[in-house]
């Protein structure tokens, strides 16, 4: 022992980050172990919100479980319940029956719920660097968003709109100009954000550089999304296997290399403005028509099984759903990006200050409806 | 002649020639009095500080702020009072008792302590010491005591964690700040508080002194605990950081020490570098102290407004630029300013 260390004994420090505390999105807990305040080890834990949702899809009919998709990613439902609906029309084989305008209003509803969702995202994470004004602007635009699924389910978070073989109801008249004001506004807002947010020189001190990820880690994480983009794994599913019907939008995908806290920030907010691209196209072509398809008042589909997947706010959303024949399914599997995202806390958090990993975790944006299911 | 001071000066006549009380009994009873108005006087500031507050990151949040009691929601203070005082005081099982009890109190008087020597206006000052600045500085440091006893006693890691943030932050930027002022004490030759304010008669320190102004002004967001700077309370990471266990009314006395804290610094910034209650444009029939107040304000905007504007910074970055930025510039406006001096000295002979 030097005569530093018989002088200055110093030990590691076990603290509890969660499962309430401001910055872990909801119930998320992880132990760190702290040596100062740098973070030498951290264990996530899972579990504080689980609900049991996969086992209470079992007795529920295949129409009955749409409503719960809401509560998953409770930021995101559109694309939760448009990714069930497309795993259950893709199990009874009526995937290509479905209307078009229907379609049409499924990539609205999708784009508008990405949009939102990667709003809340650039909100909390400004919050968690203690900008509490940014919050609000965020919230601005997401509340536009879910003026306009008001307008189309009568319901803001929790929509429980689509349907399985379309949607419930169609577009009314007020939705469509208010999207096009939605459209106008959306690309000013993003200057704005950039304006507040991404130029300030205190923002890209705590961003760039921190956290980095790299592809080779990300894919053996499995993780996917805006994270994995970040990192330079240039794969988009509504690109590279389109599914409904993204073949007919041209979009960029978003791509950086260096998969820091500032690439996962950045990633999402490129991602907004190509979900402006895809409205406005969206918006161009829509169609007038039935908006569901000729399907059996009780859904049976056959005996079998199905994995489908899209590309959620957060990443490979998908549903395994085993069907024995009946009206309910036998066992339903949610494929969780955020349940995956959140795996690389661990070792990402590793090394970082305990000021860095509140904002690296917030750069992972999970929501925790989600991951404990 | 200020119109405080006459009523001080009937109240002491009545006092002694009045009912015949001894002259100096009379001094301490009139001293007593005092010391309780300027505690009224920072307690009345506090009340407008949090709705200014409130109001502030609402407008700049694009939201309302409170408007339900009173105009713009201005009554909503006596709401809080209650609240605060009718709150359940939870100690933890594991504190250290003493020490989590008196580092409340600790906070809000040193706090009121820095206030002995600030005037707001000609002669309205509690004691006019001829080591005014100095007295001022000494007592601030000794704030950051009470915190670091906030952060041992509560037995939190949080706490902890902020407490020895809060002690690493103050001690670097108190040097800036005490380096900053220094310049203005050089020009006036006087560490006499109404002294350097009566120097300013002609023009502010701010623009000679314009380097120790930036200076001053970015390390007393540091000292206040203010965001951008306010690593020690950290929401985000450390919760609350070091008054993370305290409820109630010994939460409060930390607020009251903050926002005092604040209205100090502001006093002082006023009184050093914008001229004190000297009037602007030669608007004499203005008296002295509103003019204070009118300054003491707009610094305290100038404080909301960056605490609204900014994220936090990194605690490397904070203290990277207190120690190699603020100081060295600090410096050099001493050097400057001593440069500057011996050339008009030489000048003017």
């Amino acid at each position: 022992m030097t005569l530093k260390q018989e002088l200055v004994r110093t030990q590691e420090m076990e603290i509890n980050f969660g499962p309430h505390h401001p910055s872990t999105h909801g119930v998320f807990r992880a132990v760190f172990t702290l040596d100062g305040e740098y973070i030498t080890k951290c264990v996530n834990h899972l579990g504080y919100l689980h609900r049991g949702i996969e086992k209470l899809a079992e007795s529920r009919t295949y129409t009955q479980f749409i409503p719960y998709n809401g509560r998953l990613d409770y930021v995101s439902g559109m694309l939760n319940e448009s990714a069930y609906v497309q795993a259950v029309e893709e199990l009874m084989g009526i995937a290509d029956q479905i209307p078009e305008r229907a379609q049409y209003i499924r990539v609205i509803m999708c784009e508008l719920q990405r949009i939102a969702s990667h709003l809340v995202f650039w909100a909390s994470m400004a919050l968690d660097m203690g900008g509490f004004t940014p919050w609000t602007y965020g919230f601005r635009e997401r509340d536009t968003v879910l003026d306009l699924f008001e307008m189309a389910a009568g319901n803001r978070m929790m929509p429980n709109y689509m349907r399985i073989g379309g949607v419930a109801a169609d577009l009314n008249e007020e939705f469509m100009p208010a999207l096009r004001k939605f459209l106008d506004i959306m690309p000013k807002a993003l200057e704005e954000y950039h304006g507040i947010l991404t130029g300030n020189e205190i923002f890209q001190a705590r961003t760039i550089g921190v956290a980095p990820l790299s592809a080779e880690t990300a894919l053996d994480y499995g993780i996917s999304g805006p994270i994995a983009r970040a990192s330079g794994i240039d794969y988009d599913m509504r690109r590279d296997e389109p599914y409904g019907i993204y073949d007919r939008f041209k979009f960029n995908v978003p791509v950086r290399k260096n998969g820091d806290t500032f690439d996962r920030y950045m990633v999402r907010l490129d991602e907004m403005a190509e979900s402006v691209k895809i409205l406005e196209q969206a918006y161009r072509d829509i169609p007038e028509g039935p908006v569901m398809a000729k399907v059996p008042k009780v859904i049976k589909p056959p005996a079998g099984e199905v994995f489908y997947r899209i590309e959620h706010s957060k990443g490979h959303f998908g549903f395994h759903i085993v069907s024995d024949g009946s009206n309910k399914p036998y066992r339903l599997r949610i494929y969780s990006p955020c349940f995956t995202n959140v795996a690389i806390f661990e070792e990402m958090a590793k090394g970082l200050h305990l000021q860095d990993a509140v904002v690296a975790f917030a750069s992972l944006d999970i929501i925790l409806g989600e991951i404990d299911r | 002649m200020d119109i405080f001071l006459v009523w001080v000066d009937i109240f002491r006549n009545w006092l002694t020639a009045g009912i015949g009380v001894p002259a100096l009994a009379a001094e301490i009873f009139i001293k007593i009095i005092l010391v309780l108005i300027v505690i009224v006087f920072v307690c009345c500031n506090l009340i407008v500080l949090v709705w200014l507050e409130r109001k502030f990151s609402a407008f700049y949040a694009m939201r309302r702020g409170p408007n339900r009691l009173g105009p713009a929601g201005f009554f909503q203070f006596p709401v809080d009072i209650v609240k605060m005082l009718a709150k359940e005081d939870i100690i933890p099982k594991a504190a250290d008792l003493p020490v989590f009890k008196t580092a409340s109190i600790c906070a809000f008087i040193t706090a009121i302590l820095a206030w002995a020597v600030i005037p707001l206006g000609k002669g309205l000052v509690l004691e006019d010491l001829n080591i005014g600045i100095f007295y001022f500085i000494a007592i601030g440091s000794t704030g950051t005591i009470a915190f670091i006893m906030a952060g041992f006693g509560s037995n939190n890691k949080y706490s902890l964690l902020g407490g020895m943030r809060t002690a690493a932050q103050m001690i670097s930027y108190e040097i800036p700040m005490a380096f900053s002022l220094l310049g203005v004490v050089m020009l006036t030759g006087s560490l006499n508080l109404s002294d350097i304010n009566d120097a300013q008669r002609n023009v502010w320190f701010v623009f000679p002194q314009i380097l120790a102004f930036l200076c001053y002004f970015i390390s007393s967001i540091a000292e206040t605990n203010r965001a951008p700077l306010d690593l020690s309370e950290g929401e985000q990471e450390l919760v609350a950081g070091y008054f993370l266990e305290y409820s109630g009314i010994r939460y409060s006395l930390f607020m009251v020490a903050e926002y005092a804290h604040l209205v100090a610094v502001s006093a002082i910034a006023s009184i050093m570098f914008l001229g004190g209650w000297n009037p602007l444009f030669g608007l004499t029939f203005i008296p002295g102290f509103v003019w204070m107040m009118l300054k003491i304000y707009f610094m305290i905007f100038l404080f909301m407004w960056m605490r609204w504007t900014f994220p936090r910074v990194r605690i490397e970055n904070l203290m990277h630029f207190g120690w190699k930025v603020l100081i060295p510039v600090s410096l050099l406006n001493i050097f400057l300013t001593s440069i500057g001096l011996y050339v008009f000295q030489a000048i003017t002979g």
